[in-house]
């Protein structure tokens, strides 16, 4: 099996990208190869956008958290298996596994991407950054820290893709109202219920990561 | 009243019960180093995954997998159904298959050379008019004299058809299991599971019906971290077996998750549940006279009659018929509150229709009729009244049909609820050292409802020590053995074992520092991480201090559950109101506001105890405006099974929402109540009757998607 390198689907932000319910609503929106490209933003491969790689596996280095990461991947391995199965980092989750349900959320380069709707050898020559590369030196991220004072969890399988995705949208909106946490967190979805403390955690994070109040 | 030994601590007293806690948990799962089972990686381990029927009812007629076998990297093939089996549904498990990695696996699968003869099959069943032999009576009841009173002249009668479609659970972690044989005869399994301390044993007898020789003690079922169960994750399940056979064969441990489409279409399934029902009351709004006529599926087993009349049980006369409708679909499970989020729907909108009838506000007619709830009647005016309050009922409520000229319609409805929710069967082993830490060991584990946090709460506030000072174990069938968390039966097993097992622990180090002390042991309580006289709080040790009079000697006590002292009971109610706007023009429904007001006896942790409720309004939201399990009859198959169309609520979907736990005098008397079940039961009917308010006309079905509202007011009229 070949398959072209694409460029990266961004998750999380509702407003300015294609999201699960746009894409519902937009009928006329057509699907190929299960990713859809959104803009511009990721780096162009670099081997070209024609370039073939595989079927065996290839030689390529992931940038995680800090640290390069040499891995021996056949093409089609996502990046979520990647990080999953290869670097043992599995707080990004594999649910949905189709680009929908923001469990396996990462950030690439300050942008929030699924990490099931992304090849890993598409990933390579970005910064990707985990839920484990969130939290340092035992210290937890203020979006953490919150999560668990608005008990915004429960089973806690959505929540570390939450946490990704919130710590992101914080990271463009600093002073976050009601409705844009709504819109900003709309590529995330949770079973058991947690969406109250999510809104309340987020408006939270956004204060303390200021050290002062929210204007929400 | 003698104060019995065990009892709760008196309000006044309590330092930690009844507070607001965040989860002991919450760091670990927030910073993603809770490791679920899905999530275990072990030295050399395999991959599962299992080749399943395309068809919903066929028979086996060839099967070879010698070009699976012969693929590189793959270390175990098993057949699991073979040659001449009848499949009863799609997605029924046929041969699993080990491998190096997933994608090998699947190739693998892609290679098995298999044929069916494809027989004819029926998923759908709500026209039971289709459902032909797949429909059997299922029992008739019958009390009072309905056909005379449906005949007084003097009556109002409502006669209207409702029902809710079959829906999955959804767990974001799908169903499945690691499986390492550590030795020749030990099995170690990690299993995403609601019932740590039943795998070993369900899976030891499968095995050795398989010739498999291993005993249950020599299995170990480990599930520190589940991502939702809601049910569906009771059993090791086929698939579990399956994967300790792949094992055994490869010698090598595996991990078989499921697909997220195998999981929405066998591993999971509500059964469903349709009815036309009449009703009647008298012109002053008392009900008097039930008639139902009810069917419903969940698979192959059909689905029993869900409990109606739901509640109001008392209503004098009434008669029920129920048809089980056997489907070609995947088997039903145990979802959150099983029959009742059903029997609630079928019950409150005929009685809201027969409200609207009869020209009444449905918060005065619920009322009303509360007696017929019988002994908790009471309990649910005091819920009604505070719901309403919550909701601005008085304010915000106007009769059906009140002509807005917006286009956008708003409306508000009601349900109520009950469930039982009595302890389970519970054993907690309890560890006092001499270095003076503390272990509570269960053999229980964490939905994500707080049970770990609940143990640590009760343990810290018998022994009087900090959350910290404490370390619970659970998740690991090593430890004592106990329920399953299904039906809210476990806060009241573990915290009444765990009190227990506590209170009769402390008793051995009151004893062994009494003499030091000069204080009888009876004299002494544990207080603020102090061992001290009641009367003379000069006479005290520390925790650490007190703890080391024990010299080598670790203090070991076993808790149980059920026990002497009443510590917990059964039933509560809980009503639940919800605001809607609904838009005539587009068909969608948009929630304003759902309010919950819900008893549970004694609280241990208000906190967690809320986003209980929270988390099952929303559930509650998600499947009364979108889940539904969509068949294909042509087929066989479910369309939707994924995430983009087998749709859950978002955050931008739910609302505002309130929760008001009802506690205080004439509550926490009761002791600890299951929780979990009963607040995600009235959110699909209270929905349901806000949109009809709303419309002026009703939406019969679950979910209301736009389609349906807009057929609704296409039809007009009534039910």
């Amino acid at each position: 099996m070949k398959r072209k390198r694409q460029k990266p689907k961004e998750a999380g932000s509702r407003k300015e990208n294609l999201t699960r319910r746009d894409f519902l609503k937009g009928a006329s929106v057509a699907v190929s190869s299960g990713l859809l490209i959104t803009e511009a933003h990721a780096a162009s491969p670099p081997t070209g956008s024609d370039a073939v790689a595989g079927p065996g596996p290839v030689p390529i280095t992931l940038r995680v958290n800090g640290k390069p990461h040499k891995l021996n991947l056949e093409p089609r391995v996502t990046l979520l298996d990647a990080l999953r199965d290869h670097l043992d980092l599995t707080g990004a989750k594999k649910v949905c596994d189709r680009g929908v349900c923001g469990a396996c959320t990462v950030i690439l380069d300050d942008k929030p991407v699924y990490a099931c709707n992304l090849l890993a050898i598409q990933a390579e020559g970005h910064n990707i950054v985990t839920i484990e590369g969130l939290s340092q030196d035992g210290q937890l991220h203020p979006v953490m820290t919150a999560f668990v004072e608005h008990d915004a969890q429960q089973c806690g399988f959505c929540t570390p893709g939450f946490v990704v995705a919130c710590k992101a949208f914080l990271d463009k909106h600093p002073n976050p109202t009601f409705d844009e946490v709504e819109e900003g967190l709309g590529g995330n979805l949770c079973r058991c219920g947690t969406y109250v403390g999510v809104r309340q955690a987020v408006l939270e994070a956004a204060k303390s990561m200021k050290g002062g109040k929210a204007n929400a | 009243m003698p104060k019995c030994k065990y009892d709760w601590p008196e309000t006044g007293e309590r330092k930690l019960i009844g507070k607001r806690i965040s989860r002991i948990d919450g760091p670990i799962k927030a910073s993603g180093k809770a490791k679920y089972t899905f999530d275990v990686n072990l030295p050399g381990m395999l991959y599962g995954k299992i080749l399943r029927s395309p068809y919903a009812h066929a028979k086996i007629t060839a099967l070879d997998t010698s070009a699976a076998e012969s693929t590189p990297g793959v270390k175990a093939v098993r057949k699991i159904q073979d040659v001449g089996k009848e499949i009863q549904w799609a997605g029924d498990e046929i041969v699993a298959v080990a491998a190096e990695s997933e994608d090998i696996a699947r190739d693998a699968l892609d290679k098995i050379k298999i044929e069916f003869e494809q027989l004819p099959h029926l998923v759908h069943e709500e026209d039971l008019s289709k459902a032909g032999d797949h429909a059997k009576a299922a029992g008739t009841e019958k009390s009072g004299d309905p056909d005379k009173a449906f005949s007084d002249p003097d009556v109002v009668i409502s006669e209207g058809y409702y029902g809710m479609a079959v829906i999955t659970h959804c767990c974001l972690e799908s169903h499945g299991s690691v499986a390492e044989w550590t030795g020749p005869d030990t099995l170690k399994t990690y299993f995403s599971t609601q019932n740590v301390s039943g795998i070993p044993g369900e899976v030891g007898e499968a095995l050795r019906q398989a010739g498999i020789d291993v005993k249950n003690n020599n299995i170990e079922t480990i599930c520190q971290y589940i991502g939702g169960g809601f049910g569906s994750k009771f059993g090791a399940d086929r698939w579990g077996i399956e994967n300790a056979r792949l094992a055994k064969i490869a010698g090598r441990p595996v991990k078989l998750l499921l697909e997220r489409d195998m999981d929405l279409e066998v591993a999971g399934a509500r059964p469903s549940s349709y009815a036309k029902i009449k009703v009647a009351a008298k012109k002053d709004g008392t009900i008097v006279a039930w008639q139902s006529d009810s069917w419903g599926t969940g698979g192959p087993a059909g689905a029993t009659m869900p409990p109606i009349p739901y509640v109001f049980t008392g209503i004098p006369n009434k008669v029920t018929r129920h048809t089980s409708v056997s489907t070609n679909t995947g088997p039903a499970r145990a979802w959150r509150a099983p029959t009742h989020p059903q029997a609630a729907l079928l019950t409150w909108a005929a009685l809201d229709d027969l409200a609207a009838k009869l020209n009444m506000d449905p918060l005065e007619f619920f009322s009303k009729n509360a007696d017929l709830a019988g002994e908790r009647a009471d309990v649910y005016r005091q819920e009604l009244r505070k719901a309403a309050e919550l909701i601005d009922w008085k304010k915000n409520w106007r009769p059906r049909g009140h002509q807005t000229p917006s286009s956008i319609k708003r409306g508000l409805g009601i349900s109520l609820h009950t469930w039982g929710g009595r302890g389970h069967n519970s054993n907690c082993n309890v560890n006092i050292h001499p270095d003076g830490s503390v272990e509570v060991n269960l053999g229980s584990q964490d939905l994500g409802t707080g049970t770990r946090t609940v143990i640590n709460i009760v343990a810290a506030e018998t022994l009087g020590l900090p959350l910290e000072a404490i370390a619970v174990n659970i998740g690991d069938s090593k430890y004592p053995n106990d329920g399953a968390s299904g039906g809210s039966t476990t806060v009241g097993g573990v915290s009444a074992s765990t009190r227990r097992g506590c209170v009769d622990a402390l008793d051995q180090l009151f004893a062994a520092v009494a003499p030091g002390l000069g204080v009888p042991a009876d004299q002494l309580i544990a207080a603020a991480g102090k061992i001290q006289a009641k009367a003379d709080s000069s006479k005290s040790l520390t925790w650490k201090q007190a703890c080391a009079k024990l010299g080598v000697k670790t203090i070991q006590v076993t808790g149980k559950h059920p026990g002497p002292c009443s510590l917990g009971s059964s039933g509560v109610g809980g009503v639940e109101m919800a605001d809607v706007s609904v838009d005539t023009e587009t068909g969608i429904v948009k929630i304003n506001k759902m309010v919950c007001a819900q008893d549970c006896g004694l609280i241990i942790d208000i906190k967690t105890a809320e986003s209980q409720c929270y988390g099952a309004l929303i559930m509650g939201i998600s499947y009364a405006l979108f889940e539904q399990k969509i068949m294909d009859d042509a087929t066989g198959r479910m369309l939707n099974p994924n995430m983009e169309f087998y749709k859950l609520a978002g955050i931008g979907d739910i609302g505002e929402l309130v929760v008001h736990m009802m506690t205080g005098p004439g509550y926490d008397e009761r002791g600890t109540i299951g929780l979990g079940e009963p607040p995600v039961i009235s959110p699909g009917a209270a929905i349901s009757n806000a949109v009809a308010n709303a419309l002026g006309v009703r939406v019969p079905t679950l979910p209301i998607t736009p389609e349906k509202v807009l057929a609704a007011l296409e039809k007009g009229g009534g039910a």
